[in-house]
C-alpha cells in the first residue's frame, strides 16, 4: 500500500521521538484536540444528563402495589439510562476519529505522527478516560436517583428491596460494570468509525449494531435464538453486568457478558488499526 | 463566511420580489422540473446512496424473515411425552367475519329460528368460579377448576343469534357482564354499552334480540315493561335459518407482571360462570320442539359447560370467550405482522443516514454553492431535494414492507408458526404506512441536515428522536407508561402505522408497545411525524435563505 504521507526527514524524526516517548506525544496532541473543541464536552455532559434522566424516569414510572410480588431487579432498573446514554457515548467516540476525516485534519495528524496505531491508541486511551469519568458520574447519579425514588413506589426494605447503595456488592458490581460497559461501547464505536471513516454512516452502523439485538429479542420466541442473542450480541451480553437477581437464569454470567462486549470492542479496534494502517488517509 | 465573491447572483433579501413576466414564469416551471431532475441525478449517481437504499430494503426484509424464522415454538404436554414443535403445539383460532382471529368458545342452549323473530329473557344471577390466586392449578387436565368463587371482569351470559355453531360464525348477542353492565356485542369486534351495573336477584336484567333479515336490534330493560334499544347491527351473510338461544362464557383469568427490560411473566388459567334465566319468550317461527345444549369450541369440544332446565328456569354454565383473539394475552401463540416489520427501525437508520448526507455532503464538498448559483431560489432547491428523497425512500419502503410481510408470512407458515391474521385493508395500511413513515422520516432528516449542516449532529438528532424512542418502547426498556408517552409526543409516534390489531376494550390483554400496540391511532401517529417534518422543513427553508452557504 502506498502511503499518502511521504517519509521525509520530519517524519523520520517523529518516528524516532515516538519510539522513545511511547504514547506521550500522541496523547498530548489528541488531548489538545479534544479539549479545544466544544463538541466532546457537550457530549460528555449529554451522556451524564441522558443516563441520569432516563434512569430516574424509568425508576419513577415503576410501581410495586401492595400485596403483589414484584419480580423487579431494582438495581438494573436504576441503571436503565445506560441504554440511552450509550448512544451519546457512541457519537462522541465516532466523532473522535471521523471528525478528522470530514475536515481533512487526519492527514495533518498522520503527517505529524506517522505511527498510525499510536494515534489510534492515544485516541482510545483518551476517549476511554473521558467516558470513564462521565460514566462514573452518570452511574452514581442513577443509583442515587434509584435510592431516592424507589422506596416511595413500594420498593421498600421491608418488602425485600434494600436501599440502593454502592456499599452492597452486587450493586457496586452493576454500577461499576455499567461504567466499564460505556467505556467498551466507546472503544467499539471508535474502532468501527476508524474503519468506516464517514461520521453519518459510522453513527448509523454503531447504533444499528447496538439496538438491533434488544429489538430482535423482543420478537424472537424461539429459545435457541434468544439464548444466542443474549449470549453474543454486544448490547445484551454487555448489559448482563447490571443483573443482580436471577443470575442462574442468565444466558451468560455478568462478567462473561462484559467479556463478550470487550471481545467486540477489541475486534473493532483491531480492524480499525489495520484499516488505518493499510488505507490511504 | 461570506460568499459574495463566489456567488454574485445570490439573492440577499429573502423578501425581494422576483422579476415579473412571462419569461420568468416559464423559466420557473421548467426550472422546477429541471431542478427535480438535477437532484435525482445527484442521488442516483452517488453509488453509496443507491447501495444504501438497497441495503435499507434488504435489512427490513432480512430482519422480518429472521423474526418469522426464529419464532417457531416447541412444547410438551403436561403429562410428559415427546417434545413437539410447530403447528402441533397450538390450535389455530377461528377467523371471524372481519378476517381477524377470534375466540369463539361458549355454552350454547339453542333452537333454530327461521326468518325473522325475537327472543326475550330475564337474567337474575351471574356467578362464577376462578382459579386460585397464585395460579397454581390442580394437576392433570381433567381436574376440576372450582377453586374460589368470583368472576373475571368480562364474564358474560345472555341471549345470542348466531349464523351457526361453527366457530367464527356471524352473531349478535345481548348479555350481562360481571363488571361492564349490559352489552350488545356483534361479530366479535362490535361492543355497545347498555344499562350499567351488575345483575342480581334484587336487580335482574331483561334482554331482547329482534331479527329482521340481516338486521338485529338489541333491547334491555330493568322491569320487562320499559324497554330501551341498545343498538342495531347489520350482519352480512346471515342464513335465513339461524341458531338462537341462551349462552354463558367466561374468559381466562390472567395475571401478568411486566419485567422492565425483559418481557413479561404471565399466568393464565380458565374460569367459568353460571347464569340463571327465566321468563323466556319468543316470537317468529321456531321449528324445533326442544332446546339443545352444547359447547361451541374450535378445539375438540372438551371444554367446560352445561345447562339445566326446570319450571321455566334455565341455569347455563360456560367457559371461554366470544371476542377477538389478540396478541398480548397471556399464552398467546403466534407472531404478528407487526413483528415481521421489526426491521423497519434498522432500515430507517440507513435511510436517515442517506437523507442527511443528501444535503450535508453538498456542504462538505462545497457543491452547495454551485447548486445555489445554478438555482438561486433556495426554497425550491430544498423542495426539490425533499421531493426526490421522499419519493425514492417511499418506493423503497413500499417494496421493503410488502416483501417483508409476504415472505415472512410464507416462512412462518412453512415453519408451522402461527401468524395472527390481519384483514387486507389493515395489511395495506401497514405497508403504505411503513413506506410513509420512512419517507417522512427521510424528509425530516434532510431538514435536520440542512439546519445543522453536519452529518454527525443531524444523523444523531434524527435517530434519537425517531428510532431511539421506538427502541426504548418496543424492547420494553422503559416501563409501559413512559413508553406510551414517548410514542405520543416524539416523531416515533408514526410507528403506530404498523399496529396490526386494534385494542379492544372487551378483551383483557397487555396492550403495550412490546406486544405491538401503540398509544395513538395509526394516522394520528403519522400526523405527529408529519408535523415535526413540516416544522423542520420550514425552519430549514428559512435558515437556508438567511444564511450564507
Amino acid at each position: 500500500m502506498s502511503q499518502a504521507v511521504p517519509a521525509g526527514p520530519a517524519g523520520l524524526a517523529g518516528v524516532r521521538r515516538l519510539d522513545l516517548s511511547g504514547l506521550r506525544d500522541p496523547l498530548r496532541a489528541e488531548w489538545t484536540k479534544l479539549r479545544t473543541v466544544a463538541g466532546p464536552a457537550w457530549l460528555l455532559a449529554g451522556t451524564i444528563a441522558a443516563t441520569v434522566a432516563v434512569s430516574a424516569a424509568a425508576t419513577a414510572a415503576a410501581r410495586c402495589p401492595a400485596g403483589t410480588a414484584c419480580p423487579v431487579d431494582t438495581t438494573k432498573l436504576s441503571l436503565t439510562g445506560v441504554q440511552v446514554g450509550q448512544a451519546v457515548v457512541a457519537v462522541l467516540a465516532v466523532l473522535a476519529i471521523s471528525g478528522e476525516y470530514s475536515t481533512g485534519m487526519i492527514r495533518i495528524t498522520l503527517t505529524a505522527m506517522p505511527r498510525r496505531s499510536a494515534v489510534l491508541a492515544a485516541k482510545a486511551v483518551l476517549v476511554a478516560g473521558l467516558v470513564l469519568a462521565a460514566g462514573g458520574i452518570a452511574a452514581a447519579g442513577s443509583v442515587l436517583a434509584g435510592r431516592i425514588l424507589l422506596p416511595g413506589h413500594g420498593f421498600t426494605p421491608a418488602r425485600g428491596f434494600p436501599l440502593e447503595s454502592l456499599a452492597s456488592g452486587p450493586t457496586l458490581r452493576a454500577a461499576a460494570g455499567s461504567v466499564l460497559y460505556l467505556v467498551l461501547i466507546a472503544l467499539l464505536s471508535l474502532g468501527i468509525a476508524t474503519v468506516i471513516r464517514d461520521t453519518a454512516v459510522a453513527t448509523g452502523v454503531v447504533l444499528g449494531l447496538l439496538y438491533l439485538s434488544p429489538i430482535t429479542l423482543s420478537v424472537v420466541t424461539n429459545p435457541v435464538w434468544s439464548h444466542r442473542i443474549e449470549r453474543y450480541a454486544p448490547m445484551n451480553a454487555g448489559l448482563t453486568i447490571q443483573d443482580t437477581i436471577g443470575l442462574r437464569g442468565l444466558a451468560i454470567s455478568p462478567w462473561g457478558g462484559l467479556g463478550v462486549l470487550a471481545a467486540w470492542a477489541a475486534a473493532a479496534l483491531l480492524a480499525g488499526a489495520l484499516a488505518l494502517r493499510w488505507h490511504d488517509a | 463566511m461570506t460568499a459574495g465573491t463566489v456567488l454574485p447572483h445570490q439573492p440577499r433579501e429573502p423578501g425581494q420580489p422576483h422579476e415579473p413576466g412571462q419569461r420568468d414564469q416559464r423559466a420557473g416551471r421548467d426550472g422546477f422540473s429541471s431542478l427535480l431532475h438535477a437532484e435525482w441525478t445527484k442521488f442516483r449517481t452517488v453509488r453509496g446512496w443507491v447501495i444504501g437504499t438497497v441495503v435499507a430494503v434488504l435489512v427490513i426484509v432480512a430482519l422480518g424473515l429472521f423474526a418469522a424464522g426464529a419464532s417457531g415454538s416447541s412444547c410438551q404436554s403436561t403429562n410428559g411425552g415427546p417434545v413437539r414443535s410447530g403447528s402441533s403445539c397450538f390450535t389455530a383460532p377461528p377467523v371471524g367475519p372481519g378476517g381477524e382471529a377470534v375466540s369463539d368458545t361458549f355454552y350454547f342452549v339453542r333452537q333454530p329460528l327461521a326468518g325473522s323473530g325475537s327472543i326475550t329473557v330475564r337474567i337474575t344471577s351471574l356467578t362464577g368460579l376462578l382459579p386460585p390466586a397464585n395460579g397454581n392449578l390442580p394437576g392433570g387436565p381433567n381436574a376440576p377448576i372450582d377453586t374460589r368463587p368470583g368472576l373475571v371482569p368480562w364474564a358474560k351470559a345472555g341471549i345470542i343469534i348466531s349464523g351457526g355453531t361453527t366457530p367464527g360464525s356471524a352473531y349478535a348477542a345481548m348479555m350481562v357482564t360481571a363488571d361492564h353492565g349490559v352489552r350488545l356485542q356483534d361479530d366479535y369486534t362490535g361492543d355497545t354499552a347498555g344499562q350499567p351495573g351488575a345483575v342480581s336477584p334484587a336487580s335482574p336484567r331483561w334482554l331482547r334480540l329482534t331479527r329482521s333479515g340481516d338486521t338485529i336490534t338489541g333491547y334491555d330493560s330493568a322491569d320487562g315493561t320499559h324497554w330501551t334499544a341498545v343498538g342495531t347491527v347489520h350482519l352480512t351473510g346471515l342464513p335465513s335459518t339461524v341458531q338462537a338461544g341462551l349462552f354463558a362464557t367466561s374468559p381466562a383469568w390472567q395475571a401478568i407482571s411486566q419485567n422492565f427490560g425483559g418481557g413479561e411473566n404471565g399466568i393464565i388459567a380458565p374460569s367459568q360462570d353460571t347464569a340463571v334465566f327465566d321468563h323466556l319468550s319468543r316470537s317468529g317461527r321456531w321449528p324445533a320442539s326442544a332446546w339443545a345444549g352444547g359447547i361451541v369450541d374450535a378445539a375438540d369440544g372438551s371444554g367446560v359447560g352445561g345447562y339445566q332446565q326446570a319450571a321455566g328456569r334455565f341455569t347455563v354454565t360456560g367457559s371461554g370467550d366470544i371476542a377477538p383473539d389478540v396478541p398480548g394475552q397471556a399464552g398467546d401463540i403466534g407472531t404478528t405482522v407487526t413483528q415481521h416489520l421489526i426491521g423497519t427501525f434498522a432500515g430507517l437508520i440507513v435511510v436517515i443516514v442517506i437523507a442527511t448526507m443528501f444535503i450535508t455532503a453538498e456542504y462538505r464538498r462545497r457543491l452547495i454553492r454551485v447548486t445555489l448559483t445554478a438555482s438561486p431560489r433556495r426554497g425550491r432547491v430544498l423542495a426539490a431535494k425533499a421531493i426526490v428523497i421522499g419519493a425514492v425512500t417511499f418506493v423503497a419502503g413500499l417494496a421493503a414492507a410488502a416483501a417483508a410481510i409476504v415472505i415472512s408470512a410464507k416462512l412462518a407458515q412453512a415453519r408451522g408458526a402461527y401468524v395472527y391474521p390481519v384483514p387486507w385493508p389493515t395489511e395495506l395500511r401497514m405497508v403504505a404506512g411503513t413506506a410513509a413513515l420512512i419517507a417522512v422520516a427521510a424528509v425530516l432528516a434532510l431538514a435536520a441536515g440542512t439546519m445543522l449542516r453536519r452529518s454527525a449532529a443531524a444523523v444523531t438528532v434524527v435517530i434519537v428522536v425517531i428510532v431511539l424512542p421506538y427502541i426504548l418502547a418496543a424492547a420494553s426498556i422503559l416501563p409501559v407508561g413512559a413508553a406510551d408517552w414517548l410514542l405520543r409526543i416524539t416523531p416515533a409516534a408514526a410507528f403506530a402505522l404498523q399496529q396490526a390489531t386494534p385494542q379492544y376494550a372487551q378483551v383483557t390483554a397487555t396492550y403495550s408497545p412490546n406486544s405491538g400496540y401503540f398509544p395513538l391511532a395509526p394516522w394520528a401517529g403519522l400526523a405527529v411525524l408529519c408535523g415535526y417534518a413540516a416544522l423542520a422543513l420550514g425552519l430549514a427553508a428559512v435558515l437556508l435563505r438567511r444564511r450564507d452557504a
